[in-house]
């Protein structure tokens, strides 16, 4: 499986990374050559196995379905690159 | 006493200042001075000497009153990676520049509950994604150690760069690690210390920056096994903030290092002689397995048919989780933003946010995670890794079953290459310095890298031994054995 500039493309808008046009063959050509180093997957025979969940069988522990935090709107924000009264700011979305 | 004192090992110190022949500020101090000195190995990025030494002070109290924990007063290099409460914890990323956490990862919040003393934090590739600290945002660690006769600045390895060359230069007692595909054992090898990944779920990933959430596992890099005990001793345990933690009983790992190794079985995989390895490492594998056959153990010839599957599986799962986990850094919550122009929406500050904030390599595997789970592919690349990874997993339980107790292989397949050596390679070719270590994070066992030698051109080569899930107090007494046999006591040469 080769990409082509194309799927470059699609790749980088769908993982939300801005590549320049000029800089799409390259990026297709890495692409490519970790596929084709994937490929080898491909003379496995894997009919009748299941995918790997985990390394021993373990049940997912439940917990009580209560709140246990809560009132930390300051730590929440404390980071972000934009807050005002109280919310994240972004650019407008809706027109 | 406390001149030198940062070269002493974490049960040595422990030892010391429990007889009050040093106190914890002045090890502490010694550890600031041999850090500030340091800085050409680039290994400290973010220095934490009031903590520092606000913790010291706390421990001396703790050890005046008697009965403190083993870590009680033990400085600690801490990677970049763990999220540390008021501190700059980056991941060696611009995307995350900046980001101080509100809260204290779970491993962290341990060690400094039991005492432990943070230095501040260390270099390391950035998202944990390389093999050689040339990732990160901080520019490379260097390695203290240099080929005879050559001042090449040479790698530290990675993904836990900084933490090796730290620990490797006595800058730190030991340091924390963590190991996707192989960032702890192949610096530790890199390096000449020991490094051990625990089983998947022995150690909790709470407030660990995420990279692959199934294969992520943290652990110590140390100077010693037993420091490595003391020190995994305190960092594992069953933590309800993590749902893959498991709720196992942490045995005394140090209790567990009786020497004694008579009777075991000891496993040598025949797919892991690859074509093309080096003599060297030929020779140091055969070295080890007659030193483990000397110490009264049983060798035996395995298979694990599945071995050269494991590192294009882990370069479909790898990526895979961390395109979904990465999706996180959007310019929203905390980091970086990127400087918007007239007119840019919502999705605009999104691309331009992270492709200014992630580095190449990170965006390389941003990109071909979402290939391999994009609509149409999923099948194709993903689920069938995930199979493969079964039967990865399956290899080990088969050999496992015939009564091996540990399996040895070579850490790297070489010793530590130069910085930038590696620079115009494939992408491929830098992850094939993983083909030992990758397996071990794929089937979910613990795994540590012993220095047992070193090479013709005097730098350190490590062995690996692996271990059967949740058995990591058997494992280590087996890398103990291996360490007493091989006597490796070489240092790098003071040259920073």
């Amino acid at each position: 499986m080769s990409i082509d500039i194309e799927t470059a493309r699609r790749v980088a808008k769908l993982a939300r990374i801005r590549v320049d046009e000029a800089d799409l063959p390259a990026l297709a050509g890495e692409l490519s050559g970790i596929l084709q180093f994937m490929e080898q997957l491909n003379e496995v025979d894997v009919t009748g196995t299941e995918p790997m969940t985990s390394v021993t069988p373990m049940r997912l522990k439940r917990r009580a379905d209560i709140v246990t935090d809560g009132n930390i709107q300051g730590a929440i924000l404390k980071n972000a690159p934009d807050a005002r009264e109280g919310f994240f700011a972004v650019p407008k979305v809706v027109e | 006493m406390s001149a030198g004192a940062n070269t002493l090992t974490v049960a040595a110190a422990r030892d010391a200042l429990r007889r009050r022949e040093l106190s914890a500020v002045d090890l502490t101090m010694a550890c600031l001075t041999a850090m500030d000195a340091a800085d050409s190995l680039n290994a400290f990025v973010h220095k934490t000497p009031e903590i520092a030494l606000a913790q010291a002070r706390a421990a001396d109290a703790r050890l005046a009153a008697g009965a403190a924990p083993d870590l009680c007063g033990i400085p600690l290099g801490i990677k970049d990676l763990f999220c540390t409460r008021g501190v700059a914890s980056q991941a060696a990323s611009n995307i995350l520049r900046g980001f101080r956490p509100e809260y204290e990862s779970t491993v962290t919040s341990q060690l400094f509950a039991a005492g432990a003393v943070m230095l501040g934090k260390l270099n390391m590739d950035e998202f944990a994604m390389g093999s050689s600290n040339e990732t990160s945002c901080y520019g490379d660690a260097v390695n203290p150690w240099r080929r005879a006769g050559d001042d090449t600045a040479l790698t530290p390895g990675g993904s836990s760069g900084g933490s090796a060359s730290a620990v490797a230069a006595d800058l730190c007692l030991a340091a924390t690690g963590t190991d996707t595909g192989g960032s702890i054992r192949q610096p530790a090898a890199f390096t000449g210390i020991v490094g051990i990944k625990p089983t998947y779920g022995r150690v909790s990933r709470w407030g660990i920056i995420a990279f692959a959430s199934s294969l992520d596992q943290a652990g110590p890099m140390t100077k010693t096994v037993r420091d490595a005990a003391l020190l995994l001793g305190t960092m594992a345990g069953h933590d309800p903030k993590d749902s893959t933690s498991a709720d196992l009983p942490v045995p005394d790992f140090e209790a567990a290092l009786t020497g004694e190794i008579r009777g075991k079985t000891i496993g040598i995989p025949r797919e892991y002689r690859m074509d093309g390895m080096p003599a060297e490492i030929e020779a140091l594998w055969a070295h080890g397995t007659a030193m483990l056959k000397d110490a009264g153990a049983r060798i035996v010839d395995i298979s694990l048919p599945h071995t050269k599957y494991a590192l294009p599986a882990y370069y479909v799962i790898a990526p895979a989780e961390a395109s979904s986990n990465l999706a996180r850094y959007d310019g929203v919550r905390y980091g970086h933003r990127a400087k918007l122009a007239q007119g840019d929406g919502i999705t605009e500050m999104y691309e331009k946010t992270r492709a200014e904030g992630f580095g190449k390599e990170v965006q390389r595997r941003v990109m071909i995670g979402t290939y391999v789970l994009s609509a149409g592919f999923y099948d194709a690349y993903y689920n069938r890794a995930r199979k493969v990874r079964a039967l990865i997993k399956r290899d080990f339980e088969q050999a496992f079953a015939t009564g091996v107790d540990a399996i040895l292989t070579p850490a790297t397949p070489s010793s530590a290459f130069g910085l930038g050596e590696m620079a115009h390679a494939d992408p491929v070719e830098m992850y094939l310095n993983d083909v030992f270590t990758v397996t071990v994070n794929l089937a979910g066992l613990p795994g540590i890298a012993v220095p047992v030698g070193l090479d013709a051109k005097g730098l350190p080569l490590g062995l690996q031994l692996i271990g059967r899930p949740w058995q990591e107090a058997d494992l280590l007494n087996h890398a103990y054995v291996l360490e007493q046999a091989a006597g490796f006591v070489a240092k790098a040469q003071k040259w920073w």
